[in-house]
């Protein structure tokens, strides 16, 4: 055992990293720390909660404390929420027609009937979906749900003027009404073209065009029914009327939240939330460090945000085994990639672009990111390797470090053979993304090109610069660095936002900075028509080939998160669907 | 070694005995540059009902006198040796809250500068009534109803409605008296005026003077008047010592000094003092040069860089300190001329000059 | 004026009303500029009011979702006219659209949070005790603490103790809160377990001993930076008085040393500390950021991170004003308290 002294020695360490890159720490730790969980039942691993259900118990009741950083990043109403958490959340009150399933490993990638009596029914060659509700799902009142319900709730969302932080997939896809600007403003346009409800059990959706992957779509919060007569719009998240095991009962914004049980809701018609908990607790605005500190204390259950540990802490889960084995490392479905803008010159030549796909010295960027447990593995496509189509392929092979030879002869070929300069533009919050334009500056100074790092705001950085077309031509910004995570694990969901040309706005705002292929676009209305999901996932890889061929998008890590396995928590999973614990899942041990 | 005699103090005035006495008080402060002797072996005594002036520049160590005699200096950083006896107690030997007690009490000081010498957050009359009750047990109404006398006594007009006044919201020459006020407020036998008059206008200056004077004969107390300026010690003083370098110059009643001074350091100060009693032959003699440093006093007589009489005494002004001797009776003098010879000086170079 | 009396009560009353007035007008200047800066600032460095209204919607927002959210936040319109709009509802009130219902936001208005959809007054009322209670708590503290090293390091100057408070004060004064903080959280909430964790508040009136329970870590760290602040102020302080001639009369008086440095030496070095001290109380107010943020404390400083995060420009124009009111309000406090304890400020 430690002396007390040495204790507080090791605090103060591991306390003075904080804001340190956390690369450098080289604990010498006796490993006599007794800060395992020796009461939990199964033995605990790194990684013990990827493939199975860690400490798994049926035991009911208690309180779950989650926390999270920051204010919760949209809201919690199922028909305005985006973030990856969210979806997580909003289970435990809002019962989509269908879900990701709530298992560990692959069996996630399936998806199963939540309000839905199964999975859609597709007609007219996937331009038509059909769902039929079971029987004796009521709302904490007791009032049955019905399909009009769920209609309700679909077209409410897609009013944008009340709801602008959700996603836009339904009123994209569905065949509404020239003019329609959702029940509130158009309460009196007849919508049954986009969405029809034969019976209060039964629901189709018509869309503008094939697409194959509704699903997807359908397991999004926003098919969660939502009674007309208790909407209050955008203030309806102050208390959202739950159709699952847990009701609202405090909502102060930016504080806390609190659900209790909801005496109505029916485990019979529910095989997938197992409901444990009777309590959940959610502390909002908390400082990033005291959410890991407590994490691993047991004073919090779960943090909400779920994106990796903080640097200080990553140092200490993995130079202390018995910290280690308290944490789990799960693939996160996100990009860390470089935008290669072709607007700006010489970029506009492809083979200056395929200069730099050579030139980059890829261990680099991985190792920006924290190396291959806090940061990810070397991406040299697209979408990452959970995502179903994904090929591994490497358009431009030029090993860990970079191919100098193969980067000059396309510089040759260019007609730069002295190289050109240009600028790289990052996230000047992110020290990550600072250390890979570094790491650009540096590898490409190798061939004579001068890429300055050019550092912008965070918070203007696809709205008023990187994102915006005319800005990066007029500044010269060749590259942006960049970073994406999966709407949901599908190719559509993965790609459509990054490299579809029809996303890119003049006036700033999208993601995709880059990729302006007339073909790509093609090919992803083709995917999006394809019944079949063999040929549908075997189009994604194509489409991730077609745009690497163009050298647009500079692939870099495919991320991975470095997790605090909640202590005191039965249940524990991660479900790949999110790259987070499955929070409806968890349970309190010993409650 | 000693100034005089190792026993008493020079006599200078016949008197019923004196109240103060100092012998060879030396007040040395210890500092980083070196040892500053700001007092170094000074003897003389003060009797009730006498006036003594202490005279010389800045730095002569009239002050630092002062404050040994009131017993304030830090013992951390200032050594003090040799005896005050007041009233026959030696208060160098004495502890530290015996010598409180007769602070204020027995003796009591008037500071130069009375705004800055009162706290400017208090009124007048809490700061006279925190010196009488720390004295006297009596009650607060008791104590401001003394206050209010006290004021009354010392000329401040309206007093009753004064004593609730703030020290900045006095006149100078009020502020000097309230001061005064506070002083007395416990009839003090010994009182130390640290230029009183300083800080005043001339007009001031003189009404200042004349209640001290009124103040000394109703209190029957030993007064000390410390100042630059011959001319307020002239009007007071029974006796005059006059310092120079922390040492006494010389000594003697105020008849000495004015009419037969024998130091050429007094002929200077008297050579550089304004008389409107009779009619200047010529301008005024400043004495030459400034005051020595106190870490670095010059050796042999402390004034030779500065006397025009040094070079008649061959080497000796340079090389040996000049002792204070009696060149007459109750009349003190260190220096190395000739008592003939100093005499005839005065007589004939310096006195028609002045 | 005669000696010694105290202003009249209706001087006083015009001086604090002359002080109101210039209050206000400092918060209508200050909420221009505030107005400026996140509205016209940008649009000047050529931001079209769309790439405002992004900053709104998320980040996969359709072209015409972000001009309906552009058109709805009024950024089509004037700078001036958006400024009236805001003006006008402080002064009578707002209402907002959410689709089905409509919000009324009663005046004061500061203003509607869209990222929240909060009104952004009643947030604020709700967060200024906890900001109140940690900054009175921490000024309890740092000013026992703080004057009482400064005046025992002045009196023994040079001393060990002296030195080591000093080596100490510089320490406190230069390390960071967010770091002291965190350290704090560390040991005593998560290793020694004797404290609760970050984010905990219990409002005083729901249980007086949980509150101060719940705040001493914070209280602490916070008192740890201004106690050094103010035990180097003390210590110059003490310093400089008890060299003033009147810590000499009152020596000279025969006072007792205790007394001496009570009431003449103590009286003169603190005075000063006050002005200083109704500052930073009237700053902590306004938001101890980053004790707040450390801490997990859902205060006015921790309100106005999640605004400035959030490009929430009415959050952080409501926390400003509230920020400047209390500065201005201290201010005040302090000139009047000044006139109490300075005899001398009284009668100018």
């Amino acid at each position: 055992m430690m002396s007390r002294r040495t204790k507080v020695l090791t605090a103060f360490a591991a306390v003075a990293a904080l804001g340190l890159s956390a690369c450098g720490g080289v604990g010498e730790d006796d490993g006599g720390d007794g800060n395992g969980n020796e009461d939990s039942g199964a033995a605990a691993e790194f990684n013990s909660a990827l493939t199975e259900v860690f400490n798994p118990s049926e035991e009911q009741g208690g309180t779950l404390k989650m926390g999270k950083p920051g204010d919760w990043g949209d809201t919690v109403d199922p028909g305005e929420t985006y973030y990856g958490y969210s979806w997580n959340f909003t289970r435990y009150y809002a019962r989509p027609l269908v879900m990701f399933n709530p298992v560990p490993g692959k069996g996630s990638q399936e998806i199963v009937p939540d309000l839905a009596e199964d999975v859609g029914e597709p007609s007219d060659g996937g331009q038509t979906w059909t769902y039929t509700l079971k029987d004796g799902v009521t709302y904490e009142d007791g009032t049955e749900v019905t399909s009009e319900d769920v209609k309700y709730a679909v077209l409410r969302s897609t009013d944008k003027e009340t709801f602008p932080s959700g996603p836009a997939y339904f009123e994209a896809l569905l065949d509404l009404p020239e003019g329609y600007q959702g029940p509130f403003k158009t309460p009196d346009m007849d919508t049954d073209q986009a969405i029809e409800t034969p019976d209060d059990k039964t629901i189709v959706f018509h869309l503008k065009q094939p697409f194959a992957g509704f699903d997807y779509l359908a397991q999004l919060p926003q098919t969660a029914p939502v009674p007309a007569d208790k909407d209050t719009g955008a203030k309806y998240r102050e208390h959202v009327i739950s159709t699952g095991p847990y009701m609202w009962d405090t909502y102060e914004s930016g504080k806390r939240y609190v659900l209790v049980r909801n005496p109505e809701w029916d485990q019979s018609t529910d095989d997938l939330r197992k409901a444990l908990p009777d309590r959940i607790e959610v502390q909002l605005n908390m400082n990033p460090n005291d959410v890991d500190n407590q994490m691993i204390s047991g004073d919090l259950h779960m943090d909400i945000e779920s994106i990796g540990v903080q640097p200080a802490t990553r140092g200490r889960l993995l130079n202390d085994p018995d910290l280690k084995a308290m944490s789990d490392n799960p693939v996160a479905s996100r990009l860390q990639y470089t935008s290669v803008n072709p607007t700006v010159k010489p970029l506009d030549n492809i083979e200056c672009r395929k200069a730099i796909q050579f030139g980059m010295d890829r261990s680099a960027y991985v190792t920006a990111y924290g190396g291959p447990i806090a940061g990810g593995d070397p991406a040299t496509t697209i979408m990452p390797p959970t995502i179903p189509g994904h090929v591994d392929f490497d358009v431009f092979p030029a090993g860990e470090t970079g191919d100098v030879e193969a980067a000059q002869e396309a510089l040759e070929a260019c007609g730069q053979p002295d190289g050109f300069e240009t600028n790289i533009a990052y996230r000047a919050e992110r020290p990550q993304e600072k250390a890979v334009a570094e790491a650009f500056q540096q590898s490409l100074e190798r061939i004579g090109i001068t890429a300055n790092p050019k550092p912008l705001p965070q918070g203007t950085y696809f709205t008023e610069t990187c994102g915006l077309p005319p800005y990066v031509v007029k500044n010269n910004i060749g590259m942006c660095l960049n970073s994406w995570g999966a709407d949901w694990n599908d190719g559509y969901g993965f790609l459509s936002q990054i490299v579809d040309s029809r996303v890119i706005r003049e006036t700033g705002g999208s993601s995709n900075t880059s990729v302006r292929i007339p073909e790509v676009d093609e090919m992803l209305d083709e995917a999006l028509a394809e019944l079949d999901d063999a040929a549908r996932e075997q189009l994604w890889g194509e489409i991730d080939r077609r745009v690497m061929e163009e050298a647009v998008i500079y692939p870099g890590v495919h991320g991975k998160v470095l997790l605090i396995r909640p202590q005191g928590v039965t249940n524990v999973f991660v479900n790949e669907s999110y790259g987070q614990y499955d929070f409806m899942s968890l349970g309190v041990e010993n409650p | 070694m000693t100034t005089t005699q190792d026993t008493s103090a020079p006599v200078p005035s016949s008197g019923t005995g004196p109240f103060l006495d100092v012998r060879d008080l030396r007040v040395h402060f210890p500092t980083d540059d070196g040892l500053v002797k700001s007092v170094d072996g000074l003897s003389f005594h003060v009797e009730r009902g006498k006036t003594l002036g202490i005279v010389g520049e800045s730095g002569s160590g009239k002050s630092v006198t002062s404050m040994a005699v009131m017993g304030l200096h830090n013992r951390a950083n200032a050594e003090v040796s040799g005896e005050i006896l007041v009233d026959g107690k030696d208060i160098v030997s004495a502890s530290p809250d015996s010598v409180r007690r007769l602070r204020g009490k027995r003796m009591a000081m008037i500071f130069q500068d009375p705004l800055s010498a009162m706290h400017p957050y208090y009124t007048v009359g809490n700061q006279i009534i925190e010196a009488y009750r720390i004295h006297n047990n009596v009650s607060k109404s008791q104590a401001r109803k003394h206050a209010v006398e006290m004021l009354d006594r010392v000329g401040i007009p309206e007093p009753d409605q004064r004593v609730d006044a703030y020290p900045h919201q006095y006149s100078g020459g009020m502020r000097q008296r309230a001061m005064i006020a506070m002083a007395l407020s416990c009839d003090p036998e010994l009182l130390i005026a640290d230029e009183p008059t300083t800080a005043l206008d001339v007009t001031v200056q003189a009404q200042i003077l004349d209640l001290i004077r009124d103040l000394q004969k109703e209190f029957n107390s030993a007064v000390i008047i410390i100042t630059h300026d011959l001319g307020v010690v002239a009007e007071l003083s029974d006796d005059i010592l006059v310092m120079y370098a922390g040492r006494a110059a010389e000594y003697g009643t105020a008849e000495h000094i004015f009419n037969e001074p024998e130091h050429p350091y007094t002929w200077g100060l008297l050579g550089s003092m304004p008389r409107f009693d009779r009619v200047r032959s010529e301008r005024l003699l400043p004495i030459k040069g400034s005051p020595p440093s106190l870490i670095n006093v010059p050796r042999g007589c402390a004034f030779n860089p500065r006397c025009t009489f040094a070079s008649l005494n061959g080497d000796l002004s340079t090389t040996e300190r000049p002792e204070l001797v009696e060149s007459g009776p109750g009349h003190l003098v260190a220096c190395h001329l000739p008592v003939p010879r100093r005499r005839e000086i005065w007589r004939d170079e310096i006195q028609p000059k002045i | 004026m005669s000696p010694g009396r105290p202003a009249k009560p209706t001087i006083v009353f015009a001086y604090i009303v002359r002080r109101v007035i210039a209050a206000i007008a400092l918060m209508f200047v200050v909420s221009v500029i505030i107005f400026s800066i996140f509205y016209l600032v940008p649009r000047l460095a050529g931001a079209s009011p769309e790439t405002l209204a992004s900053r709104y919607v998320g980040r996969a927002a359709t072209e015409s979702t972000v001009k309906v959210t552009a058109e709805r936040l009024g950024f089509y319109d004037p700078i001036y006219v958006q400024y009236g709009d805001w003006a006008k509802g402080v002064v009578t009130g707002a209402e907002y659209d959410m689709g089905p219902v409509t919000e009324q936001c009663p005046a004061p208005c500061l203003g509607y949070s869209f990222v929240n959809r909060q009104p952004v007054w009643p947030e604020l009322v709700d967060r200024i005790p906890v900001t109140f209670s940690l900054a009175i708590g921490a000024a309890v503290i740092w000013v026992i603490f703080g004057v009482s090293v400064g005046v025992l390091s002045a009196l023994r100057r040079g001393s060990f103790f002296d030195r080591f408070a000093m080596v100490i004060a510089l320490a406190g004064v230069s390390l960071p809160i967010f770091w002291t903080g965190l350290v704090a959280l560390f040991l005593f909430s998560y290793r020694w377990e004797i404290a609760p964790p970050g984010g905990t508040y219990v409002p005083f009136l729901d249980n007086p001993f949980e509150w101060a329970a719940a705040l001493t870590l914070p209280w602490i760290t916070l008192a740890l930076l201004f106690s050094a602040q103010y035990a180097r102020l003390t210590r110059a302080g003490m310093l400089e008085t008890m060299n003033e001639d009147y810590v000499r009369t009152a020596r000279a008086k025969g006072l007792t040393e205790r007394r001496v440095v009570t009431k003449h030496g103590m009286r003169g070095a603190l005075t000063p500390l006050v002005t200083i001290f109704g500052l930073d109380f009237g700053l902590l107010i306004g938001g101890a950021i980053l004790t707040e943020t450390a801490f997990g404390l859902n205060g006015l400083g921790k309100y106005a991170v999640e605004g400035i995060r959030a490009n929430d420009l009415p959050k952080i124009m409501g926390v400003v004003l509230v920020a400047a009111v209390f500065v201005a309000v201290a201010n005040l406090l302090v000139d009047l308290l000044y006139a109490v304890v300075d005899p001398r400020v009284r009668t100018q």
